[in-house]
């Protein structure tokens, strides 16, 4: 497992088709998981109309920081991982669910953790279905995945230059709606910058199926789409 | 263009303030005409007054007052869309970026006053002029057609009136009658769009009159999507569509209006419906004002500016620029280039190096749905295509109703990026 958590620092993950095949095993079973979850109920609730309840909803589980449902009350342990700025990340559940007190000691969570990883991976998979985060458009079926491309540090470090993104930007407002609708074609504003970087690079690399964006952004730079990225982060 | 490639490169400050020096109009702020408010011109106002923030004035020159998208229209005669779901106004653009909209026709441009002349008396100076005039059809193309014969064979290839008088004729047909299609030789707007129609009016016939026969006589030897097409008829609508190619005479055809006849090759076909597609040129204020060369107007794909013109921009089907097909996807790709281009030359704006790119997608039968799309970029000669795709036969229904969708997305989409 430690293994697998250094694996998260971008710059070490495998390039390219290896890290793709590696991510493709790594998807789960929605419909098992969903099973699977039954172990989680007594606690947690998921879906429409989720609450809290012993623990914390989880929707919208994927990306979001440790701890940070304001009206629930976690444990020390959790508010720390909070400070700390841990994410829920897809190799950070999967650790937690492995054993939870391995990642946060002093969780209130009392599981004794699912050590078959094919049902960490189904259950995450089944989590993943209520979590709308911007790597989680239909389309691309390898959703959610902490990182679908191996992005050298000094590429997601380069400051997008915004006149030149509103520029580029006027390109995808021909099918993306500035207002953020998205009915038939997703919405693409206000994500965070690195979500959007990440995603427009594993379309020039053909990681995700859309040919329409593969073709797109087939002929970005890394600064122009480091431009986009910037300019669509403020769209107002 | 030479100027804005020299700007780009050279970003340094004296690039830009050699260059910053605004032209001024008449009101003190320089002024751009636009004429023609469709996926062209529309955008192009957008855009200039938008990121202008008013520097620019921007005036729109557009006969109607509804503007009916031609794409989409298809949609209409197949049932899918409403005729008044394909209508937009030009009411945000005035009121909510400031353009000038002028309901009237131009009747000619005096290029070396640079001024435009309105049917309706006006004259209006410009420091830029943008020509987005769409087609017009190529005189004596259909031997037996003209003008005066589209309200018994309608083209219905510009949207409105013609549309709705060919969904007419449609519905009006007798069973087990005969649609006839005069295709159009290349180039012409829209290279799906006959072939869509085709679908649009066999998935029609499909349910309301399903003995009817369509006929299509077309000078190309191939066309857009054909195997998507072809295996979609096949699938959907079989033994209704036959198509002519010209090694069938396809290409020999005469029509009369009078007797609802079309000789083919010397074959005479009696027909319930027929849509004369003819041959297409520029919009005629593109020859009226000497920036033609034989149908279209060329242009310099960095940013869409006349070759014959400086300060004249032709944006979309009217202009020859190279490998991007006329659609309204790709007038309104050009339509930001020619405004950043243009905004760059009055205001000093910065200018960025011109991409274009173009998706035509096209219903073939309800959620059947497929797309073929390409992106460009300038080269000295031309806009030369950079990289392509196109759907795939055999896809399954999924991924064809997700096309479909798609569509219908980003027909919300370019509107809004039309028209506000």
């Amino acid at each position: 497992m430690k293994a697998r958590l250094l694996a998260l620092c971008i710059a070490l993950a495998p390039p390219g088709a290896a890290h793709a095949e590696d991510q493709a095993e790594r998807l789960g079973d929605a419909a098992r998981g969903a099973e699977i979850f039954g172990l989680c109920k007594g606690c947690h609730q998921i879906g429409p109309g989720a609450r809290n309840r012993i623990g914390p909803h989880l929707n919208e589980i994927f990306g979001r920081r440790a701890g940070a449902i304001e009206d629930f009350s976690y444990s020390k342990a959790m508010d720390r991982a909070f400070s700390d700025g841990l994410v829920w990340d897809y190799d950070r559940l999967d650790a937690y669910l492995e054993n939870p007190r391995a990642l946060v000691s002093g969780t209130r969570m009392s599981f004794r953790g699912l050590a078959n990883p094919q049902d960490r991976h189904d259950v995450l998979a089944y989590l993943r279905d209520f979590t709308a985060s911007p790597q989680d458009i239909p389309e691309s079926a390898p959703t959610a995945l902490p990182r679908e491309v191996a992005l050298p540090p000094e590429v997601l470090a380069i400051v997008g230059d915004a006149d030149y993104g509103a520029y580029l930007a006027s390109e995808c407002l021909t099918c993306h709606q500035q207002d953020g609708s998205d009915a038939g074609i997703p919405s693409i504003t206000r994500w965070p910058v690195e979500d959007f970087v990440v995603a427009m690079h594993a379309y020039k690399r053909k990681l995700r199926p859309h040919p329409v964006m593969q073709m797109m952004a087939g002929r970005l730079s890394d600064e122009e789409i480091a431009a986009l990225a910037a300019y669509f982060r403020n769209l107002e | 263009m030479r100027w804005n490639r020299r700007v780009f490169m050279g970003t340094g400050a004296a690039a830009a303030a050699a260059l910053s020096a605004p032209m001024l109009g008449a009101q003190g702020r320089p002024r751009v005409v636009v004429v023609g408010g469709g996926a062209g011109g529309a955008t192009a106002a957008r855009y200039l007054a938008k990121d202008s923030q008013g520097g620019i004035e921007v005036m729109l020159v557009e006969p109607t007052r509804s503007y009916y998208t031609c794409f989409f229209s298809n949609l209409y005669l197949g049932g899918f869309r409403t005729l008044d779901s394909l209508a937009h106004g030009y009411g945000t653009l005035a009121a909510g970026y400031g353009v000038n909209v002028v309901h009237d026709w131009v009747i000619g441009v005096d290029r070396d006053a640079r001024t435009v002349h309105l049917a309706g008396g006006a004259s209006l100076p410009y420091d830029k002029l943008v020509l987005s005039p769409g087609i017009d059809f190529v005189e004596g193309a259909v031997p037996g057609w003209d003008l005066s014969a589209q309200d018994v064979m309608p083209h219905a290839y510009k949207a409105g009136t013609q549309t709705a008088l060919l969904k007419a004729q449609i519905e009006a047909m007798p069973q087990g009658g005969t649609y006839v299609m005069v295709a159009p030789p290349n180039p012409y707007r829209c290279p799906p769009g006959p072939y869509e129609r085709i679908s649009m009016v066999a998935h029609h016939f499909k349910t309301h009159n399903p003995t009817a026969k369509i006929l299509i006589a077309d000078p190309k030897p191939g066309f857009s999507k054909q195997a998507l097409f072809e295996e979609g008829w096949e699938r959907h609508y079989q033994g209704m569509v036959e198509r002519l190619g010209p090694d069938f005479g396809g290409g020999n055809v005469r029509v009369d209006p009078a007797g609802m006849e079309v000789d083919i090759d010397g074959e005479l076909v009696k027909a319930d419906v027929v849509n004369v597609i003819p041959a297409q040129k520029a919009g005629h204020i593109c020859a009226a004002a000497g920036l033609t060369e034989g149908n279209w107007a060329p242009v310099d794909g960095h940013s869409m500016v006349s070759r014959m013109d400086p300060d004249i921009h032709i944006l979309g089907d009217a202009s020859a620029q190279g490998d991007m097909p006329k659609s309204g996807f790709s007038a309104n790709s050009q339509a930001k280039v020619a405004a950043m281009a243009i905004r760059g030359a009055l205001t000093g704006s910065r200018v960025f190096p011109a991409k274009y790119s173009n998706t035509c997608w096209s219903l073939i039968a309800p959620e059947d749905g497929v797309k073929v799309g390409a992106a460009y970029e300038p080269t000295e000669e031309k806009i030369a295509s950079v990289s392509s795709f196109v759907s795939q036969t055999g896809e399954d229904t999924a991924l064809r109703k997700a096309t479909y969708e798609e569509s219908l997305g980003w027909y919300d989409g370019i509107t809004a990026d039309m028209f506000g």
